[in-house]
């Protein structure tokens, strides 16, 4: 009975920390690779989520939809980091409290706009596999987690392939490294920049898609996330892609545990506990660099 | 500050007091009298109540948003969870007021100890690193703060509390009056300390460690135990400003008490009035709680977070240092 309640308490912690990576991949990258503190970008994920919705309502899949969303989502990032670059970098010295004041503003902004347009009520997603269960054995893994939950080592695979393997991917990494060597060797870092910030603006239309598809979620949702978000991104360690995945896991394994053993209500302290123990004990992170 | 004043000069030169700057303490020395000899005479002379609820609001901001300041306007340090310590203010009153029927002053000093303690812990735990891990943990404390408060029974949990507050002395008219007066005290006490940090050491060492930390700390600036104590200071003062809370709804919940307005207005306030001196603030707080009061009626509470995040950004965008700055340089002089 407790070994049940045990097998069935970590197998959705891993499939909630594989949601709470999704959420947190684009952070990595701009957070982690570029050193932009975006705490907008929970927002940016649920704005994903309601746009997964809107053509929901319409009949199609939230994933698939997603996916063209996804380049929607990647050309506003270069926008708004168009924008936010206009400001700061050209301002001289980039001022990060600054930076933090205006993406906390923005993400004002982006919440507020949307309460007013779909209201302050939750929305959810309809698909056809909602309210089934794939089971082994003793564990129950609904498909509403499940499904979601795979789209984390798909995106993260993806990016982590993209990042080692292709030109632009190795000149983000280089870009996160040093800046002034890039643009010696000929290449733009401001483009690179660009390129990766919007990247990161894609990730959250797919992992807004995933979070919708989990539960019903309103326009304040980001917020919870925030702390979770920036959780996993340090707990990694800054830049560790594949680190998100783990750290991720972790988080939402721990919460399932303190949910199942404690009492569910405690779960959103778990992930605030994680990031400031992190900070205070081990701040390079289980897998970054050390700095 | 001017680009050329380096952390380094700011933390060396020690100036003399000039004669004019005790005839500017003493200037506004008088003017705190003034404000709150003009709260006694408005509380005895206006007769309708709803002056005096909408008065605490506009003026338990300018108190908010000069404790505030203290962190992310001196030292640099953006708190974004301004509403955490505020709400910790608010349960320590509820709980002592719950469990011994506590009076307003043992309220607020308490609520000042927990806001100190709770300013050193995070301060401890996130300030060495950079300062970007110190905002991030504090949007994240909002959260945690709420969840304990949800969790426990004693203070109401998620359905929030009913109070009976002890009542307020019977020279002070009634209790709107009273917290009305109450509030102006705290806001014109907190104004004057964070004038006097900023023209002490303390505020030259903090305007280095704002400029360059790493040169302040080669002059001889302790920068860590600065930023622990300017935490405490601003934790103390945000929970002191919350304390009375309790006395003047006597009902609260977590919604209130950890609200976004609370948190978005504490930290656009200062930005928008100028985060450099304590008029910046006083002029925000004065400016934008002002009009949201008066705009209340007509407007409704999303519109007024809207307008507030837009006038946040432009501002952040534009004027980094807000209406004082702007003033300033339109008239070509930099400020004390």
């Amino acid at each position: 009975m407790i070994l049940e309640l045990l097998a069935n308490a970590v197998s959705t912690g891993v499939l909630l920390g594989c949601i709470y990576a999704a959420l947190a991949l684009g952070l990595a990258v701009s957070f982690g690779l570029l050193h932009i503190p975006n705490i907008a970008h929970p927002v940016f994920v649920v704005t994903g989520a309601f746009a997964a919705t809107v053509f929901n309502a319409m009949g199609w899949d939230p994933l698939l939809v997603s996916l063209p969303l996804a380049l929607v989502f990647y050309g506003a990032g270069i926008a708004f980091f168009e924008f936010y670059s206009r400001i700061y970098e050209k301002r001289g010295e980039a001022d990060t409290m600054q930076a933090l004041t205006l993406f906390f503003g923005v993400s004002l902004v982006i919440e507020t706009v949307l309460v007013m347009k779909f209201g302050a009520d939750q929305r959810s997603t309809d698909v056809d596999y909602v309210g089934q269960s794939l089971v082994l054995g003793p564990v129950v893994m609904p498909y509403r987690l499940l499904i979601p939950a795979l789209v984390a080592p798909v995106m993260v695979t993806a990016l982590w392939l993209y990042l080692k393997f292709t030109y632009a991917g190795i000149a983000i990494r280089a870009v996160a490294h040093d800046e002034r060597a890039l643009s010696v060797s000929g290449i733009n870092p401001g483009w690179i920049k660009r390129h990766a910030f919007g990247l990161a603006a894609a990730t959250a239309a797919i992992s807004g898609a995933a979070l919708v598809i989990v539960g019903p979620i309103d326009p304040f949702a980001g917020r919870m996330q925030i702390g979770r978000a920036f959780a996993v991104v340090i707990l990694a360690g800054m830049g560790s892609i594949p680190g998100t995945l783990a750290a991720g896991i972790l988080i939402g394994v721990t919460e399932a545990l303190v949910g199942a053993f404690g009492s569910p209500s405690w779960a959103p302290a778990v992930a605030f506990t994680m990031l400031l123990a992190t900070l205070a004990f081990k701040p390079s992170g289980l897998f970054g660099a050390s700095r | 500050m001017s680009s050329r004043e380096t952390a380094m000069d700011l933390a060396v030169r020690r100036p003399g007091r000039s004669p004019s700057a005790g005839r500017r303490s003493l200037v506004f020395a008088l003017g705190c009298v003034g404000v709150l000899a003009l709260g006694v005479v408005l509380t005895r002379t206006v007769e309708n109540p709803y002056i005096f609820f909408a008065g605490y609001v506009v003026i338990q901001y300018v108190a908010v948003a000069t404790g505030w300041n203290v962190l992310g306007g001196y030292a640099g340090y953006i708190n974004f969870g301004p509403t955490a310590f505020y709400g910790v203010g608010v349960y320590t009153a509820a709980f002592l007021v719950k469990a011994m029927g506590a009076p307003l002053p043992v309220s607020i000093a308490a609520a000042g100890a927990a806001g100190a303690l709770l300013g050193l812990a995070m301060g401890w735990m996130t300030l060495r690193v950079q300062g970007v891990y110190f905002a991030i943990a504090t949007i994240a404390l909002v959260v945690m703060a709420e969840t304990v408060v949800h969790n426990i029974d004693y203070l109401g949990g998620a359905s929030g509390l009913a109070l009976m507050p002890p009542q307020a002395p019977a020279w002070a008219g009634g209790q709107p009056q009273f917290m009305l007066m109450v509030m102006l005290a705290i806001a014109v006490a907190f104004v004057a300390a964070a004038r006097w940090i900023e023209i002490s050491a303390m505020g030259r060492a903090l305007r280095a460690l704002k400029a360059s930390e790493v040169a302040a700390e080669c002059a001889g600036v302790p920068t860590f135990r600065l930023k622990l104590i300017a935490c405490a200071i601003s934790g103390a003062m945000l929970a002191i400003a919350g304390a009375p809370y309790v006395y003047y709804a006597s009902f609260i919940e977590p919604g209130t008490a950890f609200s976004l307005a609370l948190s978005l207005n504490a930290i656009a306030m200062p930005l928008i009035g100028g985060k450099r001196s304590w008029v910046g603030p006083v002029l925000g707080a004065l400016l934008l709680a002002t009009v949201q009061q008066a705009a209340s009626v007509t407007i409704s509470s999303e519109l007024n977070i809207l307008v507030v995040g837009v006038v946040l950004i432009a501002f952040v965008a534009v004027a980094p240092d807000g209406i004082v700055g702007i003033v300033e340089k339109l008239t070509g002089r930099r400020g004390a």
